[in-house]
């Protein structure tokens, strides 16, 4: 049995140590927004925050993040950036399949929580490990914007 | 698909479906009782669900659901489709919902795949078209007459907008859902009158996305987050070429993995069956599994493409010819050639292929983001013994296909039924391939080798072109193989070359289609129009530069006959700025514009594309301004959004796609080995819509081919370097 702490709950899951945290959270615990998409940490489908730091959850044991903090897409409204980047992502229609967009979610919120107004340049940079087949890049950028916005809007 | 089997298909099949229009509001025991006086009369709230008929139910509580019998898997269908009910019907679309269909293709056929239900060939809109806005219209007119009956009111006073129905007069309202037990008992309308299209307040407006919500908090239900209980994960080794088999194999290690239940042998490969997705894993990496490749395909990529090359040197299939293109050529003043090299795709979805199966005591459950109904139903069937319509088939949402989800061999779902015949599961058991199975299973868009060339004759005229193709045929051993196949031609494998729009007197256009190779070839999002689009497109360019002609110039001279082209192309050059200038690149930089048009699955879209050309070769594409043809525009957005995908999803191939084969072995697995577009290689994207009252056809393909051509063409302009293969070489472009 290991512990985890997800979306600020405690649980424990009968895994092997060396699991890695995507199936245990999707298996063992049923939160299966976060997706699998290539195992090799290479398109970012499974990015999940372990103590606020975005890490992708596919090469991450779960025995070397018992105790921390783990946060998934289903959680991420708790946050305000997470909502404002929510919000922003349904105003604009980002989506298509879908698949890859818990990842992108939650890799614009990191970039939105230490950086309130990125440029194109910047969001490129934060954002090019986060695949979309379906290239919905135009729109994931003008919504990263319009979160950014709608927050700067919020803190006057 | 081609024009005319979609259209002799659609008009007798829209007949056929018009005459036997079966929608209603099925009545359920208490449904009188709830109708009568004060129950659900004004501002009363009913308590009877009804079930649904065809593509529409309304419940008590005002909620709306259209039923679709496409697969959403991004495209935006199951918006588009609601759009076009709601419209008709007049609903709030807030109270609006998506639910799919399930396998049964006597209801749900695909109008233009004749006794078939399945998505594809960019036909969701088309040939749902008519029949969701009858099953609208109907929907309303029910509402209308039953509210009539109420209030004793004449019909023609009643108005309905955004899900209210209204007397005026008398001052009576009432909600859909107060009125859906009365609607019920109406009859079913044998004829409806569709809306004026001037009084369309969804379709051609902005109606947002149904599956926004679910897809940005993690709850959209795709098959790899199928759960159920006591369901088992199964993971299968695959022969490491295509057509060899298993000689023998040790399940010892793999079942002493904790967490493995079961390995048996089926007949793809091995399978390992654990209770959760990493035991399965650890399982199979444990397996040891000799194979039998005696008689499995041993040659390279490289190898088939030199064939290929050989057999262009010889004639092939005629596919079209006009004129004398022989008696063109040998007077010609100038000729100008050139062959262009087509690697085999991967379609590469975000979420690999998965299947759940279980069979019960008297059918059988699928969950999968189902493409092709009723083949896979069939296929299903077949393993089990089963009816086909005992196969019951959940519709979930697709992380993204490309064609890959119907495949015409049934491929996956076939290999997740054959796990519980063999395993003999009485528990549901959901097949998982990793990125690698999906990557190195085949149903690859196929390699092509196009050769071209033209004829200008003495007073610079485009006389002559002769286009050849050597490629797989798609269409063998598929169910459209029938209506695709013409005197040994793949239509598929020629479109877009066939039907050269250009107005060009002499032209044959033949197709060699290689029987020996027997990787598994498929329909690869915009399919033919993947590489004619290409070698036309760029090769016109080239031919336009010989004549001492502006691009956009020749090709309006020669689109005379063919408005539509000619006018999403004058759009596209009007909004993109062609013939300024454009700004001179930094440090080294070479910038270019360039075009291409092109019309797939009769939609017609062109681009013209900004480039910059680094010292090194690199190519960055900045700007890329697209114009449209649909038809009636349903989703304005949807459009926009699924043209701005096409351009990254081309950009992909056109950038990095290659699946490389050496000695029958695929060399790629992952998205290490096969990249696909990045944000920041994705460039600003503009969508222009022509305004249109043509019946609307797809937009989810035909985004696709233009991209690469125009592309290639700005390059050329920035260069002076003619690109001829996909994906293209740094290396040809260095400084």
């Amino acid at each position: 049995m290991i512990e985890l702490n997800v979306n600020g709950k405690q649980h424990k899951v009968d895994v092997e140590p060396d699991t890695p945290l995507l199936w245990a959270l999707r298996d063992a615990l049923q939160l299966t927004g976060t997706k699998y998409g290539c195992g090799e940490g290479l398109c970012g489908a499974c990015t999940v925050f372990v103590d606020g730091v975005p890490q992708r959850s596919c090469t991450v044991p779960v025995s070397a993040v018992g105790g921390r903090r783990i946060t998934t897409i289903e959680a991420v409204d708790a946050d305000r950036v997470g909502m404002a980047v929510q919000e922003a992502w349904r105003k604009l229609d980002v989506v298509q399949c879908g698949y890859c967009q818990s990842g992108q979610i939650m890799n614009a919120v990191a970039l939105l929580s230490h950086n309130r107004k990125p440029s194109d340049a910047d969001i490129d940079t934060a954002m090019s490990g986060n695949l979309c087949r379906c290239a919905t890049y135009v729109r994931v950028r003008a919504a990263i914007h319009e979160a950014a916005r709608a927050l700067g809007e919020r803190h006057v | 698909m081609s024009e005319h089997l979609i259209e002799n298909l659609s008009r007798r099949q829209f007949l056929e479906v018009g005459a036997g229009l079966t929608l209603g509001f099925c009545l359920p025991e208490l449904a009188d009782a709830a109708a009568g006086p004060g129950k659900a009369g004004d501002g009363v709230i009913g308590t009877v669900n009804f079930e649904p008929n065809a593509f529409l139910r309304i419940s008590p509580d005002n909620t709306v659901t259209v039923i679709s019998k496409h697969l959403e898997m991004g495209q935006g269908t199951y918006t588009g489709l609601a759009t076009i009910l709601a419209d008709e019907l007049d609903a709030d679309w807030y109270t609006v919902r998506v639910e799919g269909a399930p396998a049964d293709a006597k209801r749900y056929n695909n109008l233009f795949w004749g006794p078939a239900q399945g998505t594809g060939g960019s036909t969701a809109m088309a040939n749902s078209w008519e029949q969701m806005r009858q099953a609208g219209a109907a929907g309303r007119a029910m509402l209308v007459s039953a509210a009539a009956k109420k209030w004793h009111v004449a019909a023609t006073e009643i108005a309905v907008r955004d899900g209210l129905v209204t007397h005026a007069k008398s001052g009576h309202k009432a909600t859909f859902g107060q009125l859906a037990a009365a609607a019920a008992a109406e009859p079913v309308p044998t004829e409806v009158k569709l809306k004026d299209p001037k009084d369309f307040r969804l379709i051609g407006k902005q109606a947002r996305r149904k599956d926004s919500a679910a897809k940005t908090n993690g709850r959209a239900q795709f098959t790899q987050d199928v759960h159920l209980p006591e369901m088992l994960v199964a993971m299968v080794a695959h022969p490491p070429r295509f057509g060899a088999t298993v000689k023998s194999f040790d399940a010892g290690r793999a079942m002493a993995v904790k967490g493995v239940v079961d390995v048996v042998r089926i007949p793809q490969g091995v399978a390992v069956l654990a209770k959760d997705t990493w035991s399965a894993k650890k399982g199979r990496d444990a397996l040891v599994v000799k194979w039998e490749e005696g008689a499995a395909f041993k040659l390279g990529s490289d190898e088939i493409l030199a064939r290929y090359k050989e057999l262009a040197k010889t004639p092939g299939m005629v596919a079209k010819q006009t004129g004398e293109p022989d008696q063109a050529f040998a007077q010609a003043a100038k000729v100008i050639s050139a062959g262009y090299d087509f690697p085999y795709l991967a379609h590469a979805a975000m979420e690999p292929m998965n299947c759940v199966v279980q069979l019960g005591v008297d059918g059988c459950e699928v969950w999968n983001g189902e493409q092709l109904h009723t083949g896979d139903q069939h296929a299903v069937a077949r393993v089990f013994g089963l009816k086909p319509e005992q196969v019951n088939i959940h519709m979930l949402y697709a992380g993204g296909s490309f064609g890959r989800r119907a495949c015409k061999d049934s491929d996956y779902v076939l290999e997740a039924a054959q796990i519980v015949k063999a395993s003999r599961a009485k528990v549901p058991v959901k097949l998982v391939w990793l990125r690698e199975d999906d990557m190195r299973a085949g149903y690859y868009r196929p390699l092509f080798h196009h050769a071209l060339e033209a004829a200008v004759d003495a007073d610079g005229k485009l006389v002559g072109w002769r286009h050849r193709l050597v490629g797989q045929s798609i269409m063998v051993g598929s169910p459209f193989e029938k209506a695709m196949i013409k005197d040994g031609v793949d239509m598929v494998s020629v479109e877009g070359a066939a039907n050269l729009p250009y107005a060009i007197p002499n032209l044959t256009v033949d197709l060699h289609t290689p029987k020996d190779i027997p990787v598994p070839v498929l329909w690869w999002r915009s399919v033919g129009s993947s590489h004619t689009a290409f070698s036309t497109e760029t090769f016109f360019d080239e031919v336009a530069a010989a004549m001492g002609k502006d691009p956009v110039a020749l090709r309006l001279e020669l689109l005379a006959g063919h408005p539509r082209h000619a006018a999403v192309l004058k759009l596209a050059a009007e909004k993109a700025g062609w013939g300024k200038p454009l700004k001179p690149g930094r440090n080294g930089e070479r910038r270019g514009r360039g075009v291409a048009v092109h019309e797939s699955f009769n939609s017609y879209v062109a681009q013209v594309a900004e480039v910059s050309v680094k010292p090194d070769g690199a190519i960055k594409v900045d700007r890329v301004v697209c114009a449209v043809d649909c038809g009636v525009a349903i989703n304005p957005d949807n459009i926009r959004s699924q043209v701005e995908g096409a351009v990254g999803f081309g950009l992909s191939a056109f950038l990095h796609g290659e699946i490389t084969l050496t000695e029958g072995r695929v060399d790629q697995g992952n998205f290490d080995g096969y990249p696909i577009l990045r944000i920041d290689e994705m460039p600003v994207v503009e969508v222009h819509i022509v305004p249109s009252t043509v019946a609307p056809s797809g937009i989810g393909e035909p985004g696709v081919p233009p991209v690469a051509p125009a592309v290639a063409n700005a390059v050329a302009a920035a260069t002076g370097r003619r690109l001829r293969r996909q994906p293209f070489r740094s290396a040809d472009l260095a400084a």
